[in-house]
């Protein structure tokens, strides 16, 4: 089966979404990465989907649950790229992801990830 | 649009259908496999982008379809997808097609709130699938089955 790569960057894991993903392979990562984050005692998760031109409400769901399953461990998530059509669409589809840190990129992501690890709960 | 009986629950948004279109070309795919949508999303891009929707137009589009094929999939136990280019005059729009011979819908204006699921979703799929439309249909008997259309002008 397929898998998303979790890469490790210190005490962080990054996760680029670069292909259009199938329930199963969403609900896969969505493991893998609580799991990772437990093993490797993750302090934050930074998620890109800047190669995602659609999110539906299965995928803004697992992005909400993963941000959700992180807090529960003690990590912050953050979530960078989003494309505006994206946002535009979520929104009218009813999912505002309350709740999920987001950053127009990469760069400013790890920025407000260091932030949040710096000073949780702000 | 054919008008078929055999359907006991009836929601159309106003005027849908209303618009006199020819159609230019018909798709049809399975929907049986969480890869087919994949594979469906895919299609429907090529076909909005063929038909020069702009980029916000085919997000929603696609993002709509997704619902409606993970609906047909999820709760209507799998079925096939209709993809129709239509053109009114100058117009151009998708019209999608879902039908699956599931277990069917009891209370259509209640599977149309958000929040309300039969199972382990959100309850977004319909009304978000509909206010992403420019036209939406569903149409549903219990003990046979669900249709649900979604029209996207240009």
């Amino acid at each position: 089966m397929d898998r998303i790569p979790i890469l490790k960057m210190g005490e962080f894991l990054l996760v680029t979404i670069q292909v259009d993903m199938h329930d199963q392979l969403a609900l896969q990562l969505q493991e893998d990465l609580t799991q990772r984050i437990s093993d490797e005692s993750a302090a934050g998760v930074l998620i890109d989907i800047s190669s995602l031109d659609v999110v539906d409400s299965f995928i803004g769901r697992m992005i909400a649950n993963i941000s959700a399953m992180a807090q529960v461990l003690d990590a912050q998530t953050v979530v960078t790229g989003m494309r505006p059509a994206v946002a535009i669409t979520l929104v009218e589809l009813g999912m505002s992801l309350e709740g999920v840190h987001t950053a127009l990129n990469v760069e400013r992501g790890m920025t407000l990830l260091r932030q949040k690890v710096a000073a949780p709960g702000g | 649009m054919v008008e078929r009986s055999g359907y006991s629950g009836v929601f159309r948004t106003p005027g849908f259908g209303a618009v006199a279109a020819t159609i230019t070309q018909v798709d049809g795919l399975p929907v049986r496999r969480s890869e087919d949508i994949v594979r469906m999303r895919q299609v429907v891009r090529e076909r909005a982008i063929g038909l020069g929707f702009g980029l916000v137009d085919q997000t929603k589009i696609i993002t709509a379809a997704s619902e409606l094929a993970r609906n047909a999939l999820v709760y209507g136990g799998g079925g096939d997808v209709e993809i129709a280019q239509l053109a009114a005059g100058m117009r151009k729009g998708l019209r999608l097609t879902f039908v699956d011979q599931g277990p069917g819908i009891d209370d259509i204006q209640q599977a149309l709130k958000d929040g309300f699921t039969s199972g382990s979703g959100l309850g977004l799929g319909l009304g978000g699938a509909r206010r992403l439309a420019s036209e939406f249909a569903l149409e549903s008997q219990p003990g046979s089955g669900t249709r649900a259309t979604i029209i996207r002008w240009r």
